[in-house]
């Protein structure tokens, strides 16, 4: 067999290669680099090293036949360079004290060889080690299991390059000063720090989803990272219902990007959307994860709750062809996990689809004096809605008004003042 | 974006000779390779074209009926991939690292109702979205 030749690409055409290889790659090498180093820091930068020697040698001698090991070859070099030079530096300090005992060259290439499953797997912990904020566990997360650029993060959540590249200089400065080990936790520590790993997945996954920011109601180029991520961590850790939970949830919401916007750029809600553009692939993919989450026979957790009550959704051909008791009961199993009066208010409708308006107004009145919500826009909406259903149009209208107040978006206020208008006229006025 | 990823049919593959062990193992590692990065949505393989059939339509319509096996193998799909990954390079890079030895890849992008431009009208794609309605509920999801 003849050794295969070495591609020759044009320069941008290359680019895009290196691009893919690094984002194929770059996990699993910054993985290995950090175990052998014992710093994340180091590790990216001699990775990085490795990135801008094949965007320079690789236009003279065509993409290597197996681009990932040869990254992985001259990160390894860089590494024992460095190595190096931290010993002869040592060295000469040495020599103005105490004497450094002959350092032995720890076996970096053989180390760098050895495939270690969970390097990975590290890596995701390092990266949303709860040490570091929340806006640098996204950050490094992005980086360094992703293989985004910096830019490419700072596009994708609309702030400056610089912010985002401070984010990731401080984060691994941090990580360093806090000695945090390179490791998979272990025992009780091991639910809490996945928890934060699933947290940061998520609020990616949102960031596309529902994006906070910017002109685009959906980034679906984050959603499908995020998804990409979750599906890298069901397969690093098969035996977490969560993560699968997560998985779940994140295929079947993705599966209904393409129904969430009309043409004109405007939000088209859950009830209002065309089934027929929901993604059947990706709905089966979160029904077989959703699957895997509820074999180990242990009640769902809060991210598997939510995929349970998605997939309702996504088995319903229509809005009254759901499983209304069943989400409902959801609800009421998600509502007694986090406590939240947001879940409480979603369960009111959900109970007044399955069993009435009284049911829900009942569920939802219940909610009027909870704290949180006193300034939430969606609580005299659903009441609004649920006393329109029983007839008591003025108390309903009352309640619209109150929502148009509360809401700070302008299209939606205008709904809800057509909404209060449809209630007819005020007694008496 | 989506690609699937073709598998040509070999003169092996046509004659129903199954894989070695040593492939299968290469193609049992490569998969949970592709799963582990999460790029991988769907595959499968497909039986020789001795178990299928091809319909011919000429102009009017006319359907001739071929039965299988056919000659031209490079032609013909022994399997496929569903991949979602981030560009078409990406998708090159990871089908270059597929075990075989011998044979042919084909890469396509999945194409999206946009791709069709002013042909395919609101009407039309109200038809498409019917269909893949009744698909949905012929396969019970």
């Amino acid at each position: 067999m003849t050794p295969p030749s070495p591609r020759t690409a044009s320069t941008t055409d290359l680019h895009r290669v290196v691009d893919a290889v690094w984002r194929m790659e770059s996990a699993r090498i910054v993985g290995a680099l950090t175990r052998v180093t014992g710093d994340v820091g180091l590790a990216e930068e001699l990775a990085q090293d490795a990135l801008v020697a094949a965007l320079e040698q690789w236009p003279e001698t065509g993409v290597p036949a197996k681009p990932g090991a040869w990254l992985m070859a001259t990160a390894k070099h860089r590494a024992i360079d460095s190595f190096r030079r931290t010993v002869r530096l040592e060295r000469r300090t040495a020599e103005l004290g105490r004497e450094l005992q002959e350092a032995d060259e720890p076996d970096w290439a053989a180390a760098l060889d050895e495939v270690v499953e969970d390097d990975v797997l590290r890596l995701v912990f390092i990266s949303c080690h709860p040490v570091l904020s929340r806006e640098a566990r996204v950050a490094l997360t992005l980086r360094l299991i992703g293989g985004l650029t910096t830019d490419e993060i700072a596009r994708a959540f609309l702030v400056a390059e610089s912010t985002v590249a401070q984010r990731i200089v401080r984060a691994k400065r941090t990580l360093s000063a806090a000695r945090v080990p390179f490791e998979v936790p272990s025992g009780a520590d091991f639910t809490a720090r996945l928890a934060s790993v699933l947290e940061v997945i998520y609020l990616v996954f949102n960031e596309g989803y529902s994006a906070t920011a910017g002109q685009d109601l959906v980034r679906p180029a984050l959603c499908q990272e995020a998804l990409r991520l979750g599906r890298v961590l069901a397969a690093l850790t098969p035996a977490e219902p969560e993560v699968h939970g997560l998985v779940a949830l994140m295929e079947i919401q993705a599966s209904r990007l393409r129904a969430r916007v009309d043409d004109a750029g405007e939000p088209v809600l859950l009830t209002d959307q065309d089934r027929r553009r929901w993604d059947r692939v990706l709905i089966n993919r979160g029904l077989v994860a959703l699957e895997r989450a509820q074999q180990s026979g242990a009640a769902l957790g809060p991210y598997g709750l939510q995929a349970a009550i998605a997939a309702c959704h996504a088995r319903a051909r229509s809005v009254e062809d759901t499983d209304w008791p069943e989400i409902a009961a959801l609800y009421e199993a998600l509502a007694a996990l986090t406590s939240s009066p947001v879940v409480e208010l979603n369960r009111a409708v959900a109970v007044s689809r399955a069993y009435g308006p009284a049911a829900g107004l009942e569920l939802a009145d219940a909610l009027t004096d909870v704290p949180a919500l006193r300034g939430y826009h969606l609580l005299p909406t659903v009441r609004g809605d649920l006393l329109l259903q029983l007839g008591r149009r003025d108390e309903a209208r009352a309640e619209f008004e109150r929502a148009a107040s509360l809401t700070r978006n302008e299209r939606e206020r205008a709904l809800l003042l057509d909404r209060a208008a449809s209630c007819g006229p005020r007694l008496g006025a | 974006m989506r690609f699937m990823v073709i598998v040509k049919a070999t003169e092996a593959s046509e004659r129903g000779e199954m894989p070695s062990t040593a492939l299968l193992e290469a193609m049992g590692a490569y998969n949970e390779e592709l799963v582990k990065a999460g790029i991988m949505l769907d595959g499968d393989g497909l039986r020789p074209s001795s178990y299928g059939a091809r319909l011919q339509f000429d102009q009017d319509g006319n359907v001739t009926v071929l039965d299988g096996p056919f000659t031209e193998t490079k032609e013909l799909v022994s399997g496929y991939w569903v991949w979602e990954v981030s560009s078409r390079e990406e998708a090159i890079e990871w089908a270059r690292k597929a075990p075989f030895r011998g044979g042919e890849l084909e890469i396509r992008r999945f194409s999206v109702p946009e791709d069709f431009g002013e042909a395919f009208t609101a009407e039309l794609q109200e038809k498409e979205n019917q269909l893949r309605e009744s698909v949905a509920q012929q396969r019970g999801e």
